[in-house]
């Protein structure tokens, strides 16, 4: 952006800066540290200027919002056309219990909804199973059959609201389950709206709620792909999620590195099962992390967009302007917040869901500061969804498309997480590709090194966080906690039960041997899940008669 | 019991798949010295003591942050009272709220380390217990 005389000048004046001015100052005033570095433990400068973005080329690497490599944003007039979509995950207990939670919030202002499931659920055990016992509606609301889903959405048109499920092994059943939600609201998937996560690879890197081996588990990801493209246009189908990644301890550049490295995988295999790669890109969204160091973080954010959308097209070649955008939703660091004086984490969460805007996110959830304590209260939620309010409304960062653009710092650090992530994708292609890497335990040794560190710099005091290893209080036991019913497991077994003595079992049986037919050859699944389903088969009948074909993951342990 | 290393067995029962912090307190534990087995994810309350007794370990560090201690913790408790083994010192960490704690401590878990904790803590109290 500067011609190489005027960098020159800056230069030479610079140098005079520091001889005359700063070393001066270094001499009465040492800095507070001999190293400065970012979240990544990369050094930081003093001071940034021309000279460090001297190839900075604006058409070729900023460009116009909504254009090409789409690194000021997807859209040309981002926030002052709409806001991000406010999007609280929640979801605890029963359906009825959640239901009223998400009524709660679209009352508050909330905009999309934003599906907890427990943890029975997303491993695609019903509630009775052994490994359910005391699991049941802890983490999110259990779901055993489209009974449960018909209650989770009672009195929400889903033609109104966006949904987001956080469900990934068994994705394909509770997609089912919405649509036949819908179905009876008398809405066509046509004009359902939202994402399911869906993303299996980052469960074996990072979260741990697999079923499935990898074969598989790609099959029934890509039959999502191709069932979506057909018949739910407005649907995302993936969530490529470097939220876990980060959570389980990675830094910035890893999160993004992994993360393509992910979305690169999927879109290998589906091309693979012959489907086009602009009929599916456009309908893939990614899902980002937003941590404590607020410049690293807003240069991540516009440094995966414009490394996606180079992927896309150099790589595979990609043509429609949709399959090139890297749309994502954010979530702030829970990794971050502190158990000790839990109100400090609204101010982080702040300053977390600002890197976030000013990177240009689609959809954000803010934490609610008692999350490392217990699953948030209802007026901690609230807190959370104010503080959204409170940048869109109030800020003023939301005014003008990507406000940071042409800092010096913010284009060094946009191209330096480039680069570095590059680096890693590269070293993951040589290994073989993602799965190889998950399998020989390369991506999550990474993760588990860099968050040894992280939490021997905390301890070592060369990371101070507030409150935990300075300013410490003494603190009496945080009062107002949200308790989960300890019925509910209980009250889910009998409901099963109940269904199970009321349905129409002879359908059922039958549906779920034609699914066993239909995973033993190569058709889409889809459709006769949705079958499986309506019929009031559980989730974990289905997952059962898909466990015994496809086998079950054994994740490989390295410390 | 000097040149014997401490044994300790890192588990993480139920279906909870954060495991981040049980990782880096192995590592830690490693790095102090021990000899740590984990477990890996989804272990029920039967397969850690097992494991526990096989391994012949002086310490099993339980790690959970999905809630279900309440159930989980007190089944463990129970099989080792079953199994008849009262030398192996169990305690515990996650998202446990400090209510839930006077009640494990009761059932026989010597510890409980919330968020925020300091390995080195850790490592100082294993050491000190098991001597």
């Amino acid at each position: 952006m500067f011609d190489k005389e005027e960098i020159n000048k800056i230069k030479k004046q610079k140098r005079e800066w520091e001889k005359n001015t700063l070393n001066k100052t270094l001499d009465r005033f040492p800095e507070r540290k001999e190293l400065f570095v970012t979240g990544s433990g990369k050094e930081i400068e003093r001071l940034y200027c021309p000279e460090n973005i001297p190839e900075l080329d604006y058409d070729k690497d900023l460009n116009f919002p909504g254009q090409y490599p789409y690194t000021r944003g997807v859209q040309p007039t981002m926030y002052r056309g709409r806001f991000w979509t406010m999007r609280q995950y929640a979801g605890f207990g029963t359906a009825e219990e959640s239901n009223q939670r998400y009524k709660y919030l679209l009352e508050q202002g909330q905009t999309g909804l934003s599906v907890a499931f427990d943890l029975p659920t997303q491993i695609g055990y019903d509630s009775d199973h052994n490994m359910s016992l005391g699991e049941v509606g802890k983490v999110g609301v259990a779901i055993d059959s489209l009974k449960d889903m018909e209650l989770l959405f009672s009195g929400i048109p889903l033609d109104k609201v966006s949904t987001s499920m956080t469900i990934n092994a068994p994705a394909s059943v509770l997609l089912a389950m919405y649509i036949a939600v819908a179905e009876k609201q008398g809405v066509t998937p046509d004009k359902l709206n939202g994402t399911i996560q869906n993303d299996i690879l980052k469960e074996y890197i990072a979260r741990g709620t697999y079923i499935f081996p990898p074969k598989p588990s790609m099959r029934l990801i890509t039959n999502i792909f191709e069932f979506c493209f057909k018949e739910m246009p407005r649907w995302n189908t993936i969530s490529i999620s470097g939220y876990h990644i980060r959570e389980a301890g990675s830094t910035a550049i890893q999160e993004v590195a992994f993360t393509l490295a992910d979305g690169i995988a999927y879109v290998d295999a589906a091309i693979k099962i012959g489907l086009k790669v602009d009929d599916f890109a456009p309908r893939l969204s990614f899902f980002f992390n937003a941590h404590n160091d607020l410049l690293e973080e807003v240069a991540k954010f516009r440094a995966a967009r414009r490394l996606w959308a180079k992927i896309m097209k150099e790589r595979f070649g990609a043509k429609n302007k949709k399959s090139l955008m890297l749309r994502f939703h954010t979530q702030t660091a829970g990794c971050t917040l502190t158990a000790q004086q839990p109100d400090n984490n609204i101010v982080r969460v702040t300053i977390q869901a600002l890197s976030a805007v000013l990177g240009g996110t689609q959809s954000l959830h803010t934490n609610s500061r008692d999350e490392a304590l217990a699953l948030p209260a209802e007026k901690s939620v609230r807190i959370a969804l104010r503080t959204q309010q409170v940048i869109a409304y109030e800020s003023g960062v939301t005014e003008t498309v990507d406000p940071l653009a042409g800092s010096y710092y913010i284009e060094k650090l946009t191209n330096e997480i480039e680069k570095q992530a590059s680096e890693y994708i590269e070293k993951i292609d040589n290994l073989g590709g993602v799965s190889y890497a998950i399998e020989k335990g390369f991506i999550q040794q990474e993760i588990q090194n860099s968050a040894y560190k992280y939490q021997k710099n905390i301890e070592e005091n060369s990371q101070v966080v507030v409150g935990v290893n300075k300013f410490k209080i003494k603190e009496g036991a945080p009062k107002g906690l949200l308790r989960v019913n300890p019925k509910v497991g209980r009250q889910q077994v009998e409901k099963l039960a109940k269904l199970k003595s009321e349905r129409n079992n002879g359908k059922v049986k039958g549906n779920l041997e034609l699914l066993k037919k239909a995973a033993n050859t190569e058709i889409n699944l889809m459709p006769i899940i949705l079958e499986c389903v309506k019929s009031y088969a559980t989730l974990g009948e289905i997952c059962d008669v898909l466990r015994n074909i496809f086998g079950e993951y054994k994740e490989s342990v390295k410390l | 019991m000097e040149n014997k290393k401490i044994r300790v067995l890192i588990a993480k029962p139920g279906l909870d798949g954060h495991d981040r912090g049980a990782k880096v307190i192995a590592r830690a534990l490693r790095d102090a010295g021990m000899e740590v087995i984990y477990t890996g994810l989804r272990q029920t309350p039967e397969q850690i003591v097992e494991t526990a007794i096989q391994e012949d370990v002086n310490v099993i560090g339980l790690s959970i942050l999905s809630g279900a201690h309440t159930h989980l913790f007190p089944r463990i408790m129970e099989i080792l009272k079953e199994e008849n083994v009262d030398d192996i010192i169990v305690i515990g960490g996650g998202v446990i709220p400090v209510e839930d704690i006077p009640e494990l401590k009761k059932i026989g878990i010597t510890a409980i380390f919330t968020p925020g904790s300091d390995t080195r803590d850790i490592v100082k109290f294993i050491k000190e217990k098991v001597k």
